[in-house]
C-alpha cells in the first residue's frame, strides 16, 4: 500500500548509483600514483595508506582542513543565533512590512555566489577581514541566516501560544522563558537547521576560495595544489576528498534520527 | 448486513508466544446480532480499538476465527469483508468534491455511472449533504467531514457492518449532539449493524441497544444500558458506567448479612457458597445508599464533602478507611459532620474476585 | 493561530537584518555603482547610465550574445534536470524501507552526495569519466561507446546533467520522504477499506499530501541549478569551448577574468533579477496555496 512494486530493486539500483563515484574515489585513494596511472582494476593490489599520512602530517594540508571547520563553525554559531528570536518574531507577531521581509531574506538565498564574488571581495579587503575565517562565515550568512529562519520559523510556529502565555504569567522574562523553555521544545528543529548550515557552509567554493588567500586557506584551494611539475598527484587528491566527506558523513549519522522527524514537523 | 461471530478469539501485538496475560485481546467468544447498534465501551488501553481493528480486517488476528454470517471470513482482507470504517478524525480524499468522495468506492467496483450518481445522491440526501456535493470536501467543517466518511462507508449497498472509532472525538460539543442523533436516526431506517468504540459513557449509553464494556483486554460485561446499570456482572463495570460510579466496599458476606466495618447491612439474598479464599466485595450504587441522621443501627460515616449537582446531591464520606458516596435526600439538612447510612438491600450486590454472585433467593 | 500584532517584534529581527543587510546591501550598491560606470583602468571611473544594460540586452552584441547564448543553456538544463530529478525523487522516496534499520542506512546513503563540497563533486566526476583512469570512461570506451567529456559537446553536457542528478535527487528524495511519513496511517486504511488501487492510493493520497514539499523541492533545485557554478566548472571548466558555459561561469570570467566590471556588474543585476521574478512567483503562489486553507470554513 505505502510502497510500490519492485521498490528493493529500483532503491537498491540508485543507492548503488549513488556510491559508484565515492567507492571509486576511496579505491584511488588508497593507491599509489604508479598503480592508478597504469592499472585499472577494482580494488587495490598495493593498497596503501600513505596518501593519508601524508595529509595528516603535512601541516599545509591539515591546514586546510582546520581553516574550513572554523569558519563553517563560526557561520552556524552565528546564523543559528540571529536566526532564534527573528524565528520567533514572525511566528508569532505581526509587524510592519513582515511579509516583505521574509521574502526579501528568502531572496538572498536565491542570490547566485557569482554575484557576489566581486562585491565581497572589495569589501571585505576594505575592511582588513580578507583572508581570515571570519571573511568567509559573514559572507556565507547571506544564505544560511535565510534558510535558518526558515526552517526555525516553521518550528516556532508548531509550538502553541498557550506555553508562551502560560511562562509570561508564571514570571519569566523573556529570555529566560527562550532559553529554558522554548529552545528545548524545538530543539530537533535547532538540530536540522543547524545541520543545513553546517551543510551549506561546508559545501560552498566559490566564496570561500574569493575571500582567502593564504592564511585561511579552505581545503578546496589547497586541493588544487595536487598538480606539479610531475604530473597530478591523483592518490593524494583522492585521499583529500575522501577526508573532505567524513565530516559531513558524521554529521548525517548523528542527527540521522531527527531529519525525518524533523523534517515533518516543521515548516515543511 | 452481517451477523458477526467471534469465536475464541485473541490477539496479541508481540506475537502468538507472548504470555497470555499480556494479549492485547483476551479470548472471547460473542455474536453481535444483525442489524444492532453495539456500543464497545471502556477506557483506554482496554482493547476496544483492537477489538475493532480485528473486525474490519486491518489487524489479523494472532488466534481465533471471525465469521459473518457463518462465513469464516478471517483470513479475508479488508476489502473483501466489505465493511465500513469511521476513524478519530476525518479521512477524505482532499483533492475531491463532496460527490467524488462519496463515488469512489463505487468507482473502484467499476458500477456504471448512472448507478454510482443514483446511489450517491441516496446517501447525500440520507446525510443532509446534498447542496455540497459539488465544493472541494476539504473545505467542509468537522462533522461535515465525518459524514463523508460515514457516506463512504454507506455507499455500498451490501456493507456488511459500520464500525465507529470514537468518531465524535474532533467534533466541537454542540455539533456532537446532532451526529449522535443522526447516527441513531439512520440505525433505525436503514437497519445496519453498527459497532461504535468510545471511552465515554453518555455515548455509548444513548447510541447502542447493547454495551459491550471492555477492561485490559478482557470483555467484561455486555448487555442494555439497564442491565449495566441494575447488574454490573464486574465490579470495573459498577465503577465505570454511572456517575459518580458505584461504590465497591471490601465486606464479610454469610448468609444473607453483610458486614461492612463492623456494622451489618441485611442483603436480599443468601449467600452461603462463597469462594473460599476469594476477595469478597460488596457493590452498591450512590443512589441506592442515603444519607441520614446519625443513628447506632445505621453504618456511621464521617462526611468530607458534599457535591450539589442541581437536581441531586451527592455526600462524599468515609466509612473507617473506605470512602463512600451516597445521595442526600431532597430538603434533607446534615447535621454536622456524621452521618448514617441508609441502604436499599434489593440494590445491593456481592462480588467475589470482582465477579457478580448470585445468591439464593 | 492568530498573530498579535507588535511592532517591537523589529528588536528581534533587527540582528538578522543587519547581518543579511551587510553581506548584501553593502555589495549590491557597489554593484549598482559599478553597472553604470565604465573604465579605463587606473581607478578612473566615468558616467555609462545604462549603456551595459543596453548592450547586454542586444543579442547582436558580443556580450548580449554570450548572455542570450548562456541564458538558453541555463533555462535547457533547469528543465533537464527538473524533468529527471522531481520523478526519480518521488519513486525513490516511495521505495524507502518503512522501519528498522535499513531505513537509517538508506537515509545516510542518501544524504552523502548532498554532504560532499562542490568542488569535490567535480573531481570526482572529472575522474570517473576519464577513460584511463576512471569506472565510467573505462567502461564505456571499452563496451563500444566513444565517450569523452573533453572534446564531445554531447558528452560534456550528458556528464554534466548525470552529475546532477547524482548529487541533488537526494534532496527532492528526503523531502518527498518526509512528507509522506507525515500521512497519517488512517489514510491508508481507508483506501484500504474503500477498495482504491495502488495507482489510486497514490493519486488520491500520497500525491496531494506531498505538494507542499514537491513546491519546496522544485523551487531549491530550480533556484539552486540556474545558479549553477562550481560543479559543472570543475569538469568541463565550460567547454569544450562554451558548450556548457552557463550564466554564472560566464560571469566570473567576465568579472574576475577579465575584470570588466561594468558589464559584469550589469549581468550580476539582470541574473539576479530573473531569479528574484521567478521565485516571487514561486513564493506567491506557495503562499495563496497555504491561506487557501485559512479561508474561513464553510458550515454545513
Amino acid at each position: 500500500m505505502h510502497s510500490i512494486p519492485g521498490r528493493r530493486l529500483i532503491l537498491s539500483l540508485f543507492l548503488v548509483f549513488l556510491l559508484l563515484p565515492i567507492y571509486w574515489l576511496v579505491n584511488m585513494s588508497l593507491k599509489t600514483n604508479v598503480e592508478i596511472v597504469s592499472t585499472m582494476n577494482l580494488w587495490p593490489h598495493d593498497p596503501t595508506l600513505a596518501n593519508y599520512i601524508r595529509i595528516f602530517t603535512d601541516e599545509s594540508w591539515y591546514s586546510g582542513y582546520i581553516n574550513s571547520l572554523k569558519y563553517v563553525v563560526i557561520n552556524t554559531v552565528i546564523s543559528i543565533s540571529v536566526a532564534l528570536p527573528a524565528a520567533y518574531a514572525f511566528s508569532r507577531y505581526r509587524f510592519l512590512g513582515d511579509k516583505h521581509l521574509f521574502f526579501w531574506l528568502l531572496s538572498n538565498r536565491m542570490a547566485p555566489a557569482a554575484v557576489y564574488a566581486l562585491p565581497f571581495f572589495n569589501l571585505y579587503s576594505a575592511i582588513g577581514l580578507f583572508d581570515t575565517p571570519w571573511a568567509v562565515a559573514l559572507a556565507h550568512c547571506i544564505f544560511n541566516v535565510p534558510l535558518a529562519v526558515w526552517i526555525l520559523e516553521g518550528f516556532v510556529s508548531g509550538v502553541p501560544r498557550e506555553i508562551d502565555e502560560t511562562a509570561f504569567l508564571d514570571g519569566y522574562s523573556f529570555p529566560r522563558f527562550f532559553i529554558k523553555i522554548l529552545m528545548p521544545l524545538i530543539a530537533s528543529g535547532i538540530g536540522v537547521a543547524a545541520f543545513f548550515c553546517f551543510m551549506f557552509s561546508w559545501v560552498e567554493l566559490l566564496l570561500a576560495r574569493t575571500l582567502t588567500s593564504v592564511d585561511a586557506k579552505p581545503i578546496s584551494a589547497v586541493m588544487t595544489r595536487t598538480v606539479s611539475a610531475a604530473g597530478m598527484d591523483w592518490g593524494l587528491l583522492a585521499a583529500a576528498g575522501v577526508l573532505t566527506i567524513i565530516p559531513g558523513a558524521l554529521v548525517i549519522w548523528f542527527v540521522r534520527n531527527y531529519i525525518a522527524r524533523g523534517f515533518a514537523l516543521g515548516r515543511v | 448486513m452481517a451477523r458477526i461471530d467471534l469465536v475464541d478469539l485473541a490477539h496479541s501485538y508481540g506475537g502468538n508466544d507472548a504470555p497470555e496475560e499480556s494479549f492485547a485481546l483476551k479470548p472471547v467468544t460473542m455474536t453481535w446480532r444483525r442489524g444492532g447498534a453495539y456500543a464497545l465501551l471502556g477506557p483506554s488501553g482496554c482493547g476496544k480499538t483492537t477489538l475493532l481493528n480485528l473486525i474490519s480486517g486491518i489487524v489479523t488476528p494472532s488466534r481465533g476465527k471471525i465469521l459473518f454470517d457463518g462465513v469464516d471470513i478471517t483470513t479475508q482482507s479488508t476489502r473483501e469483508r466489505n465493511i465500513a470504517q469511521v476513524f478519530q478524525f476525518p479521512v477524505i480524499y482532499d483533492t475531491m468534491t463532496v460527490g467524488q468522495n462519496l463515488a469512489f468506492p463505487l468507482k473502484n467496483r467499476d458500477l456504471p455511472k448512472a448507478a454510482i450518481d443514483a446511489r450517491v445522491n441516496e446517501i447525500a440526501a440520507l446525510l443532509d449533504l446534498t447542496p455540497y456535493l459539488s465544493r472541494k470536501a476539504e473545505r467542509l467543517t468537522a462533522d461535515a467531514k465525518q459524514k463523508i466518511s460515514l457516506g463512504r462507508g454507506l455507499v455500498r449497498s451490501d456493507v456488511a457492518a459500520v464500525l465507529f472509532d470514537e468518531p465524535l472525538t474532533v467534533i466541537d460539543p454542540e455539533l456532537k449532539w446532532q451526529l449522535r442523533s443522526k447516527l441513531k436516526a439512520l440505525h433505525r431506517d436503514l437497519d445496519l449493524t453498527m459497532i461504535y468504540v468510545t471511552h465515554d459513557q453518555t455515548e455509548a449509553l444513548t447510541f447502542a441497544d447493547t454495551v459491550v464494556v471492555m477492561h485490559d483486554g478482557r470483555v467484561v460485561q455486555s448487555g442494555t444500558p439497564a442491565d449495566l446499570f441494575d447488574r454490573p456482572a464486574h465490579t470495573f463495570v459498577g465503577y465505570f458506567i454511572g456517575s459518580p460510579g458505584m461504590n465497591i466496599v471490601p465486606a464479610e458476606v454469610k448468609g444473607r448479612q453483610a458486614r461492612i466495618d463492623g456494622h451489618t447491612i441485611a442483603l436480599n439474598r443468601s449467600y452461603d457458597r462463597l469462594p473460599a479464599g476469594a476477595k469478597i466485595e460488596v457493590g452498591v450504587r450512590p443512589e441506592f445508599v442515603q444519607v441520614a441522621a446519625p443513628a447506632p443501627d445505621l453504618l456511621t460515616a464521617n462526611i468530607e464533602r458534599i457535591d450539589d449537582l442541581g437536581r441531586v446531591r451527592f455526600a462524599h464520606v468515609r466509612v473507617g478507611d473506605t470512602r463512600f458516596s451516597a445521595k442526600v435526600p431532597q430538603g434533607f439538612s446534615v447535621p454536622g459532620n456524621n452521618a448514617g447510612l441508609v441502604f436499599d438491600p434489593s440494590r445491593v450486590h456481592v462480588y467475589a474476585n470482582s465477579l457478580l454472585v448470585e445468591g439464593e433467593a | 493561530m492568530d498573530k498579535t500584532v507588535n511592532q517591537k517584534a523589529w528588536f528581534l529581527v533587527l540582528p538578522v537584518f543587519l547581518v543579511v543587510a551587510f553581506s548584501a546591501i553593502l555589495p549590491l550598491m557597489t554593484v549598482v555603482n559599478y553597472s553604470m560606470q565604465d573604465t579605463f583602468g587606473n581607478n578612473q571611473f566615468f558616467w555609462n547610465g545604462v549603456g551595459w544594460f543596453k548592450e547586454l540586452l542586444d543579442p547582436s552584441s558580443d556580450l548580449g550574445e554570450r548572455f542570450f547564448a548562456s541564458l538558453w543553456r541555463n533555462l535547457f538544463f533547469s528543465f533537464v534536470i527538473l524533468a529527471i530529478e522531481v520523478p526519480l525523487g518521488i519513486v525513490v522516496a516511495l521505495s524507502m524501507p518503512r522501519q528498522g534499520w535499513s531505513v537509517a542506512a538508506c537515509l545516510v546513503i542518501l544524504a552523502l552526495p548532498l554532504l560532499i563540497p562542490w568542488n569535490v563533486v567535480g573531481t570526482i566526476w572529472q575522474i570517473f569519466g576519464r577513460p584511463d583512469i576512471g569506472l565510467l570512461g573505462y567502461t564505456l570506451n571499452h563496451i563500444g561507446i566513444n565517450y569523452n567529456y573533453v572534446s564531445n559537446e554531447f558528452d560534456a553536457w550528458a556528464t554534466v546533467i548525470v552529475m546532477d542528478v547524482w548529487h541533488w535527487t537526494s534532496l527532492v528524495a528526503l523531502l518527498c520522504y518526509a512528507g509522506l511519513k507525515s500521512i497519517p496511517e488512517a489514510y491508508y486504511q481507508a483506501a484500504q477499506i474503500d477498495g482504491a488501487s495502488r495507482w489510486a492510493v497514490f493519486t488520491a493520497i500520497q500525491l496531494p499530501k506531498m505538494k507542499r514539499v514537491l513546491l519546496i523541492a522544485v523551487l531549491l533545485r530550480f533556484m539552486d541549478s540556474f545558479m549553477i557554478y562550481t560543479e559543472p566548472f570543475v569538469v568541463t571548466g565550460g567547454g569544450p569551448g562554451n558548450s556548457t558555459t552557463f550564466i554564472s561561469i560566464e560571469l566570473v570570467k567576465i568579472a574576475l577574468g577579465q575584470f570588466d566590471l561594468g558589464k559584469a556588474a550589469a549581468l550580476s543585476l539582470v541574473y539576479n533579477l530573473i531569479i528574484i521574478i521567478v521565485c516571487w512567483v514561486f513564493y506567491t503562489v506557495m503562499t495563496n496555496a497555504g491561506t487557501e486553507r485559512r479561508v474561513a470554513k464553510e458550515a454545513v
